[in-house]
C-alpha cells in the first residue's frame, strides 16, 4: 500500500507540473485589452484538482484492495453480444410505457418545457438519422447539419416561393435532402474514414456559407420566417390569416375549446412523436433486413464485404440518402417549431453535437441514441449554470468514451437466430 | 484589373500561403506517421495566438522595448507552451487508441478540438482579443505613384522570412538528424522501425511536438500581422491548412509548403478579383474537388489499399 501511495504521489506531482505549465499562462493570466490581468488562484485551483484527481485515480487503479472498483473502469472495446429471447417481452412493456409517458407529456408540461421536449425529439430524430450513416454503415459524416439545413430551408423557401404548406414540405424536404445525400454520396464512394469525414465537413460548411451569403434568395444572416403549421386547414393562431380558420373556431362547433398559445407546440410535439416512433420501428426492422446487415458488414470490413459480392455502391448510397432524408425531416420540424430559420443554427457545432449523441449512445444502438439525445438536451436546461460548460463536457465525453468504451455505453443487441433447446 | 493590383495580390497571397504552409506541415506529418487527421491541430494554432498575446502583454509590463527581442521571446515562449499542448493532446486522446478502429481516434480528435476551443473560451472569455501593432512602415517594391504601387509591409517581410527559416530548420531536422531519420523510418514502416530499435511512441510524440511548434510559429506571425483573434479562429484556418496539405499530397513535407502557397495565392486572387464574400466557399470547394479528383495530391504517393 505504501508503495502504491508513493507511486501515486510521484505520478500526481508529474501531472501537476505539466498542468501548471498548461493551465498557468492560459487561466492565470487574463488578457485585458492590450494589458494583462493576473488571476493565479484560478490556475492553482485547476492544478490542485488535477493533482488530487490523478492521485486518486492511480491509487484506485493500483491498490489490490480496490481491484473491484478498478475493474469497472478498465477499458472495454469488445462487442458484447447479448442474445436473450426472453428479453423481448420486457422490451414491449418498456416501449408501451415510454410511449404512454411521451403521449401524456404535453398535458403535463409548461410551454417552456414543451419546447425543450420538442427540441429533444428533434435531436432524437437527427441522432437516429446520423446513426444510420455513422453507427450502422460506419461512414463518418461530419456535415450532417447540411441535410438538416436543407430540410429547414426547403420548408422556409418552399413556403416563400412555392407556397408549400407544412404537410407538403415534409415529403418535399425529405426528397430534396435524400437527393442531396445521394449527390454527395456519389463522389465520396471511393473514400473512406478520414477523407470522407473531411469532405462531408467541407460540404456542410459550403451549404452554410452559401445560405449566409446568398442574401437575395435566403435573406442571409437575417434568415427567413416560416409559416405556422396547419392541421386539416386549421390554423394554430388566434385569428385567421388568409382564408384559413383558427382551430378553436372549428373545434369549438363540437366541444368547448378555447384558444391557447401552447396548442401549436402540442401539435408539433405529437406529430414529431409519431414520426420518431415510426422511424424507430423502421430502423429496428431495417437492421434485421439484408440492407441493414449489409450496412453493418460494410462498417466492420469493407474489403471483405466487397469480396463477398455485396454491392458497396448501393449500400453506401442507401445509408447516405436514408440518413439525409431523416435529417431533412428533422429540419422541417425545427423550422416549424422556431417559426424562423437562419444560417446560425446550422454550424459545425451542431454536427458535432449530433455526432456526440450518436457516439455517447453507442454506435449503432437505437435506444442509446434516444437516451443520449434526451440527456444532452434536457440536462443543460435543468442545470442552468452548467450550459457554459456544456460543449466542454461534450468534448471530454467524446474523448473519454472513445478511449474507455469505443463501442458505446449500451450493449449492442445483434439480431441473431437462436436454436431452441428441445427435450429429446 | 491592372498589373499593380495583380502584384499586390501576389504579395498578399504569398504571405497567406506561407502561413497555411506552416500549419499544413503539422497535418501532413501526423497523417504521414499515424494515418489520422489531427482535428485538434487548428485549435493548437489558436492557442498559440492566445499565448502570443499573453507573452507580448507580459513583455510590455516588464518593459521590453526592442521589437526584435520581443518577437524572438514571443516565438520561444509560444513554441514551448504550444508544443506542450500538442504533446498532451497526443498523450491523452490518441495514444490509447493506437490499435483501435479508424473511427475512434477521429472522434476523439473532434472531442479534443471541442475541449480546447471551449477551455480557451472559458479561460479567456469569448470576446475578440488583440495585440498592439509592433512594426509600422512598408517597402515599395514597384511604382512610386501614390495610386499605383506594389508594397510589402515589414510585418509581411518578417512573416515570409520567419516561415522560410522555420521550414528550413524543420526540413533539416527531418532530412539530416538521427531523430529525423527515425521519423522517416517510422513513417515508412512502423513495425519494422520498432523491430530495429526505434521507440515509435516517442517518435510519434516528437512529430506532434514538431507539428505543434510549426503551428505556434504561424500563430505568432498571424497575430502580429492582423492583431486580432478570438477562440474561434482555429476552425476555419485549420480546415484551410488541411486543404493545403491535401492539395500538396498529404504525408509530403514539400507538398504541404507548395499546397499552402497555391491555396494562399488562389484565395487571395479569388478574394481580390471575384468575390470576397465567397472566399471561404471557394477554399472549401477546392478541398472537396481535390479530394474527389486527386486524393493523393500534387506531390503525394497514391494510397495502396491493403487486402
Amino acid at each position: 500500500m505504501q508503495k502504491v501511495i508513493k507511486h501515486a504521489a510521484m505520478d500526481a506531482l508529474k501531472v501537476g507540473l505539466l498542468g501548471l505549465l498548461l493551465f498557468g499562462p492560459m487561466t492565470g493570466m487574463l488578457l485585458d485589452g492590450y494589458g494583462i490581468h493576473y488571476a493565479p488562484s484560478r490556475a492553482f485551483w485547476l492544478v490542485g484538482l488535477l493533482l488530487l484527481g490523478r492521485f486518486m485515480v492511480v491509487v484506485v487503479m493500483n491498490s489490490p484492495a480496490l481491484s473491484g472498483v478498478a475493474d469497472l473502469f478498465k477499458r472495454k472495446d469488445r462487442v458484447e453480444v447479448v442474445v436473450s429471447p426472453m428479453g423481448q417481452q420486457h422490451h414491449k412493456i418498456l416501449v408501451v410505457l415510454t410511449l404512454m409517458v411521451a403521449m401524456a407529456l404535453p398535458f403535463l408540461l409548461s410551454k417552456y418545457w414543451l419546447n425543450v421536449a420538442i427540441l429533444a425529439l428533434i435531436y432524437i430524430l437527427l441522432g437516429l438519422g446520423l446513426n444510420i450513416v455513422v453507427g450502422l454503415a460506419g461512414l463518418l459524416d461530419l456535415g450532417f447539419v447540411a441535410f438538416y439545413a436543407v430540410g429547414a430551408y426547403s420548408y422556409a423557401l418552399g413556403a416563400e416561393y412555392l407556397g408549400l404548406s407544412f404537410w407538403q414540405a415534409i415529403p418535399f424536404a425529405a426528397l430534396l435532402a435524400a437527393s442531396f445525400g445521394a449527390v454527395l454520396g456519389f463522389p465520396v464512394l471511393r473514400m473512406h474514414g478520414d477523407y470522407l469525414a473531411i469532405v462531408t465537413l467541407g460540404f456542410g460548411e459550403i451549404i452554410r456559407l452559401v445560405l449566409n451569403n446568398w442574401i437575395s434568395l435566403t435573406g442571409g444572416p437575417n434568415g427567413l420566417r416560416t409559416p405556422l403549421p396547419t392541421l386539416f386547414g386549421m390554423e394554430f393562431t388566434k385569428r385567421a390569416t388568409q382564408g384559413g380558420t383558427p382551430y378553436h373556431e372549428v373545434l369549438g362547433q363540437w366541444m368547448e375549446i378555447d384558444y391557447s398559445r401552447a396548442a401549436r407546440y402540442v401539435f408539433i410535439y405529437v406529430t414529431l412523436l409519431v414520426v420518431v416512433t415510426l422511424l424507430v420501428y423502421m430502423v429496428q426492422r431495417l437492421k434485421r433486413m439484408p440492407i441493414g446487415r449489409a450496412w453493418e458488414a460494410l462498417r466492420e470490413d469493407e474489403i471483405a464485404c466487397r469480396s463477398l459480392g455485396i454491392n458497396h455502391v448501393m449500400v453506401k448510397l442507401s445509408a447516405f440518402s436514408m440518413g439525409a432524408m431523416v435529417g431533412g425531416v428533422g429540419g422541417v420540424f425545427f423550422a416549424a417549431s422556431q417559426g424562423f430559420v437562419n444560417p446560425a443554427s446550422f454550424t459545425f457545432f451542431e454536427s458535432a453535437l449530433i455526432l456526440a449523441i450518436v457516439v455517447l449512445g453507442g454506435l449503432g444502438s437505437v435506444v442509446g441514441v434516444i437516451v443520449a439525445a434526451v440527456v444532452l438536451t434536457v440536462l443543460p436546461e435543468l442545470l442552468r449554470d452548467f450550459t457554459e460548460y456544456r460543449v466542454l463536457i461534450f468534448g471530454c465525453a467524446m474523448v473519454v468514451m472513445m478511449v474507455w468504451r469505443p463501442r458505446g455505453l449500451l450493449r449492442i443487441h445483434r439480431p441473431e437466430f437462436v436454436v431452441e433447446k428441445r427435450v429429446p | 484589373m491592372n498589373s499593380y493590383v495583380i502584384g499586390q495580390q501576389l504579395v498578399n497571397g504569398v504571405v497567406l500561403g506561407s502561413i497555411y504552409g506552416l500549419i499544413a506541415v503539422g497535418y501532413t506529418m501526423v497523417y504521414g506517421i499515424i494515418g489520422m487527421i489531427n482535428f485538434a491541430h487548428g485549435e493548437i494554432y489558436m492557442i498559440s495566438a492566445y499565448l502570443t498575446a499573453i507573452t507580448l502583454a507580459v513583455l510590455t509590463t516588464w518593459g521590453v522595448d526592442s521589437v526584435f527581442l520581443a518577437l524572438i521571446l514571443t516565438l520561444i515562449s509560444s513554441i514551448a507552451f504550444t508544443a506542450l499542448y500538442g504533446w498532451t493532446v497526443e498523450r491523452i486522446a490518441y495514444r490509447p487508441l493506437r490499435r483501435s478502429t479508424r473511427l475512434a481516434p477521429l472522434i476523439s480528435a473532434i472531442g479534443m478540438s471541442l475541449v480546447l476551443q471551449n477551455y480557451v473560451r472559458l479561460a479567456q472569455g469569448s470576446r475578440n482579443q488583440g495585440v498592439p501593432s509592433l512594426m509600422e512602415g512598408n517597402l515599395r517594391l514597384v511604382g512610386e505613384n501614390p495610386e499605383q504601387f506594389v508594397q510589402v509591409t515589414y510585418v509581411q517581410l518578417v512573416i515570409v522570412l520567419t516561415a522560410l527559416i522555420s521550414m528550413g530548420i524543420l526540413s533539416w531536422t527531418i532530412q539530416k538528424t538521427a531523430l529525423g531519420r527515425a521519423c522517416r523510418a517510422t513513417q515508412q514502416d512502423r513495425v519494422m522501425a520498432e523491430l530495429l530499435g526505434v521507440n515509435t511512441d516517442r517518435i510519434i510524440s516528437v512529430v506532434f511536438v514538431l507539428g505543434a511548434s510549426m503551428a505556434a510559429v504561424a500563430g505568432v506571425l498571424v497575430t502580429v500581422n492582423y492583431g486580432s483573434f478570438d477562440f474561434h479562429v482555429g476552425f476555419v484556418t485549420g480546415i484551410k491548412a488541411f486543404t493545403a496539405a491535401v492539395l500538396g499530397g498529404i504525408g509530403s513535407l514539400p507538398g504541404a509548403m507548395l499546397g499552402g502557397l497555391i491555396l494562399g495565392l488562389s484565395e487571395s486572387f479569388f478574394a481580390g478579383f471575384v468575390n470576397s464574400d465567397y472566399k471561404d466557399v471557394f477554399a472549401f470547394s477546392i478541398l472537396v474537388l481535390v479530394l474527389i479528383f486527386k486524393p493523393s495530391g500534387l506531390l503525394g504517393r497514391p494510397a495502396v489499399e491493403k487486402v
